[in-house]
């Protein structure tokens, strides 16, 4: 049983921030989650999919954010308790539903997580989504711990119920992937059925009832800013001339700096939880005895602004600072000793840090890098593979939109496969106006969840306006980024897994792709073979690559590799292995004349390399 | 650099405050570690932090992960700020260097795994010799053996992160004790695993004993 499930009220557990809130959310009722996997919200999705498989908790991967939001809005819609969780970028794909969904409302309470990532762990880009709350006009909630996450979650259910609006629950990674104490409360029941109860001129949002639910919106918000004001979240401590207003993971590093810089009775410290609507009047009560304060948040000015219009408009002369030269910065995450050297400078106290060793310096000589690479026996490296020695044998440079998930790790040497990538999706649109703009060889590459995500309009767009390019859909049967969840596409079905299968080929076929070459990339003539056909017909062109990621077959299947394989005295110099492949599990023996190698530790046993080198044979063969 | 005071771990007073960062490559189980010791400092009674490194740079990148114990509040650590390092590859182990201070003690594996631009001879792997002598005169101890043999000889060679705590557990720089990372070593592992680990967790705190394993200022 899911360790979320079990333990008594009181007791202490070392939970991730993800699992707080799943926790936090099971504590509420929640009777259905919905997410799409993205880090770093991912584990909430797959703890809820694993209750699921034990209790009677509703949940899907559905295949993008909006679609999530949109499920999830019709369960609150009908009274359920409902949570829907994505990284920050999915609230973009969602944000269509969330500015209407802001005027329909809930009945249900609603609760909708949103994972933004400081410092771009694994994003496309570190927008702040407390922007969000403010643009759609609903309440939000930040918490900093795993603690704040379990006790946030639980009160914007009812929060949410309370306003009958859904509630933001904005994280950083910094509190999503960290582990702290949780104390646990009481599991709640889930409902029974809900039910959809008509009422027309309040949820269908054309404009004469649009017109009416901004009214209430608005009036939702004053509650709202009401509510703020005297929110357990938002608290004050200490005492001084000065202060310092934080939100977030951020607090945390405000509360060390100042234990650590002896400014505890010199400064009064807001720590807000409850960030959106602001609570004004509390803002400009803990501003107006105050001279200077430090505004100390991740990312944008949301917090800065607030205050200097609170300030502004109760016309304080307090000086505000957040962001700016010697000060915070507006990129990436903090950590504890940044913080405390700029709250040490603004409030001019000594922080003596010593400048931290460099052990490039101190060794005289750089340090090799360690980037990620697509692992020994992936398909998609045996795809690129392919695709890149056809246009070496056509004599033709190719031009690669392409999208999100391992796959986008082939833009580094030596498959150096990836020429421009946006968000979900784009691969396929961007290669219809590269191709359209240039009429350069256009090779776009996705993979099977992405496809399914956003891929499906954009090629409709393709086949529709007749452009020039062939799609590569890297097909692994599974979401392997994130973890291994499934989607529609779903090659191995994890035991148990409820979901209707839906092939990749059957799709776009329907779509009217006329041109569709489906190979197993592991088959390297075939693949090959297809690859150049694929890549001298014109107009809109797909090719399957349909190989299950390694990771997840040995996972599901338990299967084994069958075969290593080794280097035979007679390789040469050519180098095409390193030069063009880039298998993690070759490598070159160390001194002047190294020869190749095949690590047996690594070697995956896909028999790929084997089938265009002559040098390289089965272990065993000789 | 150079401080006379703390030339040996204080053993009567463990510090208040203490700060460890685990340092390692995909695969080598730095976050089952750094979970290990969250829970066992749990267990005894401290509020720890973890955090971890999720996501794409687990694809055979450099994996992360701290554990906090003590009055704070932050679960990350700072360049120059951690109490201890725990390196479980030798290269990542010098990286952190970074992050240590002149009383840090540094629990380090010898063992190497060439980075890809390495192993196809685009970038040269330090000496593992020359990156210890260099980070011995900087931290307040090394200790540095061979984790990789040991995994080994315990009969799982993916045991390095049990290795590593059990190390770590027979030093005196932790609150917490042995017998509390032990039994949550217990409840965590799969019984098949169960004597493999343990016997790694008991040939590493035997490293730690081997006065020639250590290098101290």
């Amino acid at each position: 049983m899911s360790e979320l499930l079990t333990g008594a009220a009181g007791e202490r557990r070392l939970f991730l921030g993800n699992e707080a809130i799943v926790r936090g959310a099971l504590e509420a009722g929640v009777a259905l989650v919905t997410t799409y996997p993205g880090t770093p919200a991912s584990e909430i999705g797959d703890r809820c999919y694993e209750i699921s498989r034990q209790t009677g908790l509703r949940f899907e991967y559905s295949t993008n954010e909006k679609v999530a939001l949109e499920v999830a809005a019709g369960a609150a819609a009908c009274g359920w308790r409902v949570l829907c969780a994505m990284k920050h970028v999915g609230l973009n794909v969602a944000a269509d539903a969330l500015m209407t969904l802001a005027y329909v409302g809930v009945k249900g309470g609603m609760v909708i997580v949103s994972a933004d990532d400081p410092s771009l762990f694994s994003s496309q880009n570190e927008q702040d989504n407390r922007y969000y709350a403010r643009l759609a006009g609903l309440p939000m909630l930040e918490p900093a711990t795993p603690e704040e996450a379990k006790a946030m979650t639980r009160a914007a259910f009812a929060l949410s119920e309370n306003l009958k609006l859904p509630v933001l629950l904005r994280t950083t990674t910094r509190v999503n992937h960290t582990r702290g104490p949780v104390t646990l409360g009481e599991l709640a029941a889930r409902p029974g059925p809900g039910r959809f109860y008509k009422d027309p001129f309040r949820q269908v949002m054309v404009p004469a009832v649009a017109r009416q639910a901004h009214v209430r919106l608005l009036a939702a918000q004053d509650q709202a800013r009401a509510l703020a004001e005297t929110s357990v979240f938002n608290e004050i401590s200490g005492r001084g001339a000065w202060g310092i207003v934080t939100s977030g993971v951020a607090g945390a590093y405000v509360a060390d700096a100042l234990t650590e810089l002896g400014l505890a009775d010199k400064v009064r410290l807001l720590k807000l939880g409850f960030t959106h609507p602001l609570p004004e009047a509390l803002l400009g009560d803990f501003l107006a005895p105050l001279s200077k304060v430090l505004v100390v948040e991740e990312l944008e000015p949301y917090l800065e602004e607030g205050l200097k219009a609170v300030a502004q408009a109760r016309g304080l002369p307090v000086t505000i600072r957040g962001k700016g030269p010697d000060l915070f910065s507006r990129l990436y995450e903090y950590h504890p000793g940044l913080v405390r050297e700029v709250v040490a400078r603004f409030f001019g106290v000594s922080s003596e840090a010593p400048d931290p060793l460099v052990p490039e310096q101190i060794l005289g000589q750089p340090l090799p890098d360690r980037p990620p690479n697509l692992c020994a026996g992936c398909p998609h490296r045996a795809m690129y593979y392919a695709v890149k020695i056809a246009l070496k044998d056509l004599g033709v440079e190719g031009v690669f939109p392409t999208d999100i998930g391992c796959y986008t790790l082939g833009l580094l040497p030596p498959l150096s496969m990836a020429d421009f990538l946006i968000c979900m999706g784009s691969s396929i649109s961007t290669a219809a106006g590269i191709s359209r703009a240039t009429g350069q060889k256009v090779v776009a590459f996705i993979g099977d969840s992405t496809f399914f995500h956003s891929g499906l309009p954009a090629l409709v767009n393709a086949v529709h306006h007749k452009h020039d390019f062939l799609l590569v859909i890297l097909d692994n049967g599974t979401t392997a980024m994130t973890g291994h969840q499934p989607h529609p596409g779903v090659s191995l079905m994890p035991p148990g897994y409820p979901g209707e299968h839906v092939p990749i080929a059957r799709v776009v076929k329907a779509l009217g792709v006329e041109k569709l070459w489906v190979v197993n990339p592991f088959k390297y003539k075939e693949s090959l073979a297809a690859a150049k056909e694929a890549l001298e017909a014109s107009g809109i062109r797909v090719l399957i690559s349909q190989a299950p990621c390694v990771l997840y077959e040995a996972r599901i299947t338990g299967k084994k590799r069958k075969a290593r394989f080794q280097v035979s005295r007679g390789c040469g110099e050519c180098r095409d292995c390193l030069d063009n492949f880039g298998c993690p599990a070759m490598y070159l023996e160390s001194g002047e004349k190294g020869r190749l190698q095949i690590d047996p530790d690594l070697c995956s046993g896909c028999a790929f390399c084997v089938q265009w080198c002559d040098h390289i044979r089965p272990v065993g063969a000789g | 650099m150079a401080s006379t005071e703390n030339r040996k771990p204080k053993t009567e007073n463990p510090p208040k405050n203490l700060r460890i960062f685990l340092t390692g490559v995909g695969g080598q189980g730095t976050l089952l570690a750094s979970r290990l010791l969250g829970e066992a400092a749990l267990a005894a009674g401290y509020n720890p932090m973890v955090s971890e490194t999720h996501g794409m740079a687990q694809r055979g990148g450099i994996v992360v992960s701290t554990v906090v114990l003590g009055d704070l509040q932050s679960p990350l650590i700072s360049p120059g700020e951690a109490d201890i390092v725990l390196g479980f590859e030798a290269l990542e182990a010098f990286r952190a260097l970074d992050r240590c201070h002149a009383r840090s003690l540094v629990i380090a594996n010898t063992a190497t795994l060439a980075p890809y631009p390495v192993a196809i001879g685009q970038a040269r792997y330090p000496s593992v010799a020359q990156m210890f002598h260099r980070l011995a005169e900087q931290v307040g101890a090394l200790l540095a053996f061979d984790a990789d043999a040991l995994a080994h000889r315990s009969g799982s060679p993916l045991a390095v992160n049990m290795v590593i705590l059990g190390a770590l557990a027979a030093t005196e720089y932790l609150p917490i004790s042995a017998q509390d990372i032990l039994s949550v070593i217990r409840t965590r592992t799969k019984e098949k695993f169960l004597a493999s680990n343990l016997q790694a967790f008991e040939l590493g705190a035997a490293a730690a004993r081997d006065p020639r394993n250590w290098q101290r200022r």
